[in-house]
């Protein structure tokens, strides 16, 4: 079992970051009725860790005992009827489910399953409660229209069926949503406390660690402690007992961008950027994300740059990443980017050095 | 379905004002409909205005009070945007509804109950053009047993001849001082404790909007208990702190892209909200004495593109650098020279937002086209105000305005 897995809290007191929204939500649940909830924060921050401590928290170990299912869905929608598959994570108690998996048909599955789950209403006996939780993740990718058949869902059922909302940015969860789930923002954690989580583990599995060995590992992970835990695993299989200058090796897909970065920096030519392209589709096929790719490469690029440049280079990064979420084809982007940025540097290599 | 608990029953729906007297600050209209309550003759009505100012409320109220509990389901038909509302629903639900005839005025148990119906279409201005259009004549037809209620947040989305067809009633976001009566009550109610401070910041952070205020003050009392202050709500409401705002300003004040950089980053780790960060930016950069105009009208031209491309789905991180680096540029020497004259113009953008504020923004964008005021660049942020979220967008206009006209 990864450590991430094992080590992650599995109750609300057991929290190691964020105890003061454990805590809060633990009131919240116990006092009394839970209402909607929107968890947002960066990845990695917790927050399906906390979900998964919060659903223990209001139905017991019952939680735990989920099965992976795939439903298939046959919705009636006026003139025809549409097929959707997806895949859900059941417990007696809650349903756990991305939307986003189902395209442009997300709206019919999230007004079905919500009605499903309102007809199969669980009674409200002693110690049980008369609702069940409907856990959506990456709202944030869902589209407006799945939103809006939300709004009114959420109000007609809320007294069988409880929604738990977990997104990475509340900006793209409309307004109409958002005021209707009490909002949680999980911030990311510090690097002191991914060191103080890492200290833990290594306590659990009686590790030496050397001084600053945490440090060194949480100031690599971004501020994810997810990544954290997996660099430390990393170490740990690859060198042990650690060393006080063993190397923390980065991800491999972020060396690779770094290597298109310098290669960008060192000839800016139509032949370097066929080679970019090649390197692009690498790293678009082994399913990175292009959004990621333009911004680590950004970033690269910024380490590098003089200070004059970079507000132009970081323009243009904005600019093509909007392109490429409207548009279709994240590859003729990211490439005019790189072919922006050549052309940005080189007139300014010409207009320093002549 | 099951009858909702009442601990569950959102503030917002039990402390709804049942009647259209108690509807706060709203005089005009409240003025009207008391007028209506007792001759029982009402035209067809559009109530406009910001969100949270008590729109759907009074219309709610006065149709309850025209026909009592028993007759409401039989002669009030409600529709908002989350129903199905396309030109079809239009052209069969509304038009059998309008149809249907109904008895003459006798009043029943104490309720006035005029003979005709009342049709609220709540979120107006979500409906498509066709499905307006096809209102116009159903609305005239049936106008002898039929009244109509629009309920919009932006009038210029509602077609001409549909507005020229009603009585037409702006909502004004309700003052700090009706706010915090209302605020209070609740809070006598409820056995809550709010200090003075909190209640300051909590009509801060709702900006007229009670609804909002109200929600907040839920959610706050949920999670913290009885007693809240003023940091309680600003967690539950996703403001963003104003140290946190100030700390970005700053560092693009300073003129380090990089320090700028590790605020964005800083900001984007701690999950708050761009859009919301492009909000609370635009109000410092505003109220800020020590920059020209011509920066200012540089600094929310951006923030209104970058609104835009938050709205299409564009990266959080990416888009709040463009901006921290174009306010930073923005801030550099080159553009500082006319400071002295922003008292006499700035004033003059202060009182375009303050008109902004209380006409809605439509009427502002055609006097500015009246005027051949727009500046290219300018409309080309504008043009955006029709997509969706663009407060920041109407400024970026305004502050075109501003630079074209001192020119």
């Amino acid at each position: 079992m990864l450590w991430v897995d094992k080590y992650r809290p599995k109750t609300l007191d057991k929290a190691l970051v964020h105890e003061d929204v454990a805590q809060n939500l633990k009131k919240l649940v116990t006092e009394q009725d839970c209402p909607h909830l929107l968890f947002y924060g960066p990845p990695g921050s917790g927050k399906k860790t906390l979900i998964m401590a919060l659903l223990r928290q209001i139905f017991g170990p019952a939680a735990d005992k989920v099965k992976v299912e795939n439903k298939a869905w046959k919705i009636d929608a006026g003139t025809r009827t549409i097929d959707v598959e997806l895949t859900t994570l059941s417990s007696t108690h809650h349903v756990e489910l991305n939307p986003s998996d189902a395209g442009f048909q997300d709206r019919y599955v999230v007004q079905e399953i919500i009605k499903e789950m309102a007809r199969n209403r669980p009674i409200d006996m002693k110690g049980r409660k008369g609702f069940k939780v409907l856990v959506l993740n990456e709202v944030d990718k869902l589209s407006k229209e799945a939103q809006h058949s939300l709004r009114r869902t959420m109000e007609k059922y809320s007294a069988s069926c409880r929604l738990i909302l977990c997104s990475n940015s509340s900006s793209k969860v409309t307004d109409a949503v958002r005021s209707r789930c009490l909002n949680v923002r999980i911030n990311a954690p510090t690097e002191e406390q991914i060191a103080k989580v890492l200290e833990f583990i290594a306590k659990k599995e009686g590790l030496q660690v050397p001084p600053g060995f945490y440090d060194r590992v949480a100031a690599k992970s971004n501020r994810s402690l997810r990544r954290a835990i997996l660099l430390f695993e990393t170490c740990r299989v690859q060198q042990y007992p650690f060393t006080n200058n063993q190397v923390i090796p980065p991800m491999d897909w972020e060396e690779y961008i770094s290597e298109i970065a310098s290669d960008i920096m060192s000839e800016q030519s139509p032949k370097r950027l066929f080679q970019v392209r090649g390197k692009l589709y690498e790293l678009l096929s082994n399913c990175i994300p292009p959004e990621i790719v333009l911004k680590r490469l950004l970033s690269d690029l910024l380490r590098k740059l003089d200070a004059e440049l970079k507000h132009e280079v970081c323009h243009w990064a904005a600019y093509y990443e909007h392109r490429m979420v409207l548009g279709q084809k994240a590859i003729f982007h990211l490439e005019a980017f790189v072919a922006k940025f050549m052309s940005i540097y080189k007139a300014f290599l010409l207009a320093t050095f002549g | 379905m099951a009858p909702v608990l009442q601990s569950s029953q959102p503030w917002v729906e039990k402390y709804r004002p049942k009647q259209v007297k108690d509807v706060a600050h709203q005089d005009e209209v409240v003025r009207v409909l008391t007028n209506t309550l007792e001759t029982t003759n009402c035209p067809h009505m559009l109530f406009y205005g910001p969100p949270g100012t008590g729109k759907t409320t009074t219309a709610l109220a006065i149709a309850h009070q025209l026909f009592g509990p028993e007759l409401y389901k039989s002669r009030v038909l409600e529709l908002n945007a989350s129903d199905d509302r396309g030109i079809n629903v239009v052209r069969t639900k509304i038009k059998d509804f309008a149809a249907v005839a109904v008895g003459s005025s006798q009043r029943q148990g104490g309720y006035p109950c005029p003979p005709y119906k009342i049709i609220i279409l709540d979120e107006a201005d979500s409906m498509t053009e066709d499905a307006q259009n096809a209102l116009r004549r159903t609305m005239e037809t049936y106008s002898k047993v039929t009244r109509f209620f629009f309920i919009c947040n932006y009038i210029s989305r509602i077609i001409e001849p549909l507005a020229s067809r009603c009585a037409k009633f702006r909502f004004k976001p309700l003052s700090e001082e009706v706010m915090n009566s209302r605020i209070l009550h609740i809070c006598k109610e409820e056995g809550l404790n709010l200090d003075s401070e909190a209640l300051s910041t909590l009509s801060f952070i709702s900006q007229g909007d009670l609804r909002r205020a109200i929600t907040y003050l839920q959610g706050a009392a949920r999670l913290y208990g009885s007693s809240i202050s003023s940091k309680d709500l600003i967690n539950v409401s996703g403001v963003i702190p104003q140290d946190i705002v100030q700390a970005l300003f700053a560092a693009c004040k300073s003129g380090d892209f990089d320090l700028a950089n590790k605020e964005v980053n800083n900001i984007i780790a701690e999950g708050y909200p761009a859009s919301q960060m492009l909000s609370q930016l635009f109000d410092v950069i505003v109220e800020a004495n020590d920059i020209s105009d011509e920066q200012k009208e540089r600094v929310c031209k951006k923030l209104g593109e970058a609104d835009k491309c938050l709205v299409d789905g564009a990266d959080e991180y990416l888009q709040l650098l463009d901006v921290a680096s174009n306010t930073l540029q923005a801030l550099s020497a080159e553009f500082a020279a006319v400071a002295d004259q922003s008292v006499v113009s700035m004033f003059r953008l202060q009182l375009i937002l303050s008109a902004i504020a209380e006409l809605s923004f439509d009427l502002l964008c055609l006097r500015f086209i009246a005027a051949e005021m727009i500046l290219v660049g300018a409309i080309g942020a504008g043009g955006a105000v029709g997509v969706g979220g663009a407060g920041a967008n109407v400024v970026a206009v305004a502050g075109g305005g501003v630079k074209s006209s001192r020119s």
